[in-house]
């Protein structure tokens, strides 16, 4: 399915959803309201269609420096992949400056989890019902988050104590009913 | 079974947080890594044994995050190639490749035929020599020592191809924005064609030592079994998603650098066990070959960079001899390349899946931000699942058939 019919039959049902949308070097990117990531996710991964299998990357940016204006500071490009169909698409959205939130889709796709975390852990976008929203690449005690245009590239801290991964294990043995 | 509970936490000397008043009997905590030498690189995992059965798995990284994101947003889009060799430093020029590309595609930029070829022929080169790493090593770590020096010796020879190429063996900084460093040396086909050769005797030994043998067998089959759904669902690409039985390739459904015209085959599993993951890096070796004989053929004299003058330096004799030269060198080395205020995301079939690269420029010479969608994160993120319910011996071989660089992982 070329870019022009994937962008119509995602326009049938979730024409309300979608911002607007624009080709990037061959590349489909649909720009949607926050607050419908998991309708939309849900309809491009089941649609037989479209059937979006695969959660290619998760990228956050920071937008606070950028030339162009956009709708708020931080954007959200979820790359996806057909592996039936073979097509691709990055949904986009935009999130404000205050309180960056949005669902959670760690429940769609499995990498979603560790990938949620990388963008709340450099980023600080906060991602609502995901079960275990904590840094990923960074130490516990780190403070900010690094790849803010605010953040200076030569900031230092001082990190300590190792993690000791129990808060994970206990939630981990409790999902496999060995502890209460 | 007999219940089990935490009930509470208590901090011991050390300042670790233990769970105290569960039922120790059979539930043992054992951490595995950052630094051990199993863990082929800097991971760490928690696991819960009972006996020697893992029951939970925690994995935690970043114990190698240099922040190469941060560090391209401060360095010339060409200046930021060397760091993406430390990436997957196993095969550092395909990472080489799959920056400049996004770069290249971003400006509109067709590098030249020669360029193109030589740039298969080395990537081809990295995904030997990385898969060779990964059988080896996973094949040590499960007993099968004399395997490890069959694919090092030649693992060997081909860095020293690559020490002629470009100066180094591993971090090469071969690949220009726009075409090659350098040309290739004198006796250059003749040399890879030799070492095509060692390659496939080596790969014979190495299945005539293991394809037969029970041990190896038991150790591997039915071993860490990934279903296609979890597989594609992890976000799994390249021989590990290969290995659960689909021919997903990006060189053949997505082709880049004419790889549609070359003859070669996708190699598949059918289980998505050890075995599998093991065996399509394996026989993929073979197809590598295929494609680097077919490439040599091809390689017919010319330019190896674009004359795009956004991107490649004037010859000197115009940088000496007329002012256009010499402001169009200038401008290069203080300006840098600058592509124009957009967005793209790229990607290459690398060795160990599909590299991404999304790159954001705003027009000018400093990439505005840059992130890398490196496979093995999403590998690591289902090592937890393949490993529960084994051995931990087990383990230690299953990191090895999803082969986790840590450079790329923590990036």
């Amino acid at each position: 399915m070329n870019n022009q019919n994937l962008i119509e039959t995602i326009k049938i049902k979730h024409i309300e959803d979608i911002i607007n949308y624009y080709e990037e070097y061959g590349y489909l990117n649909v720009v949607i309201k926050p607050e419908s990531i998991r309708n939309i996710i849900s309809y491009l991964k089941t649609d037989e269609d479209l059937k979006f299998e695969m959660l290619v990357d998760l990228v956050s940016i920071d937008y606070s420096q950028f030339p162009e204006k956009k709708p708020g500071r931080f954007g959200l490009a979820y790359h996806l992949k057909s592996i039936t169909h073979n097509h691709r698409v990055a949904i986009r959205v935009y999130l404000p400056e205050e309180n960056p939130e949005i669902d959670s889709i760690h429940d769609f796709y499995k990498n979603a989890n560790w990938l949620e975390r990388e963008a709340w852990d450099q980023m600080g976008i906060k991602f609502k019902g995901h079960p275990n929203l904590k840094r990923i690449l960074n130490h516990k005690e780190f403070v900010g988050h690094p790849l803010r245009k605010d953040y200076p590239i030569d900031r230092r801290q001082w990190l300590s104590e190792p993690d000791d991964l129990m808060d994970e294990m206990e939630k981990r043995l409790k999902e496999k009913g060995i502890i209460r | 079974m007999e219940t089990k509970k935490i009930i509470t936490l208590e901090e011991d000397s050390s300042g670790i947080q233990f769970p105290t008043d569960i039922d120790t009997k059979e539930i043992v905590f054992v951490n595995i890594g950052p630094s051990h030498p199993a863990m082929h690189g800097t991971l760490r995992v928690l696991t819960a044994l009972d006996g020697e059965t893992i029951v939970a798995a925690v994995a935690e990284m970043g114990y190698l995050h240099r922040g190469f994101e941060k560090d391209c947003e401060i360095h010339p889009y060409q200046q930021c190639i060397p760091y993406t060799d430390r990436l997957n430093y196993l095969s550092a020029i395909m990472n080489n490749i799959g920056f400049a590309k996004a770069v290249e595609k971003m400006l509109g930029i067709t590098i030249p035929e020669r360029a193109k070829v030589i740039r298969v022929i080395t990537a081809e080169l990295n995904r030997i020599i990385d898969h060779l790493v990964c059988v080896g090593t996973n094949l040590v770590d499960i007993g099968a020592l004399t395997n490890f020096w069959y694919s090092f010796n030649v693992r060997e020879k081909v860095y020293d191809i690559l020490e002629k190429l470009c100066g180094a063996r591993l971090t090469s900084n071969y690949i220009r924005i726009g075409g090659l460093s350098r040309d290739t040396y004198p006796g250059f086909e003749e040399e890879v064609l030799d070492v095509c050769d060692e390659i496939l005797e080596a790969v014979g030994e190495i299945e005539r030592l293991t394809e037969k043998n029970r041990i190896f067998l038991d150790r591997t089959q039915n071993v860490a079994v990934i279903s296609l759904e979890d597989a594609i669902s992890y976000g799994w690409t390249g021989p590990t998603l290969r290995a659960c039985g689909i021919d997903y390739d990006l060189r053949k459904v997505e082709p880049y650098y004419d790889y549609e015209t070359y003859d070669f085959d996708v190699i598949v599993g059918t289980k998505g066990d050890n075995f599998d993951r093991i065996y399509v890096r394996l026989y993929e070796i073979r197809e590598s070959v295929k494609i680097i004989k077919q490439a040599l053929k091809r390689l017919a004299p010319g330019p190896i960079m674009t004359d795009d003058k956004r991107v490649a330096l004037p010859p000197k004799i115009h940088t000496y001899g007329n002012i256009e030269g010499l402001m169009n060198h200038f401008k290069i080395i203080m300006h840098g390349i600058q592509p124009p205020l957009s967005e793209v995301y790229d990607y290459t079939e690398s060795s160990n899946g599909e590299l991404g690269f999304h790159i954001i420029s705003d027009g000018g010479q400093y990439p505005y931000r840059v992130k890398c969608r490196p496979p093995s994160f999403m590998n690591y993120a289902a090592f937890p699942q393949l490993i529960e319910g084994g051995m931990i011996a087990d383990a230690i071989a299953t990191l090895g058939t999803i082969n986790i660089i840590a450079g790329e992982l923590d990036r």
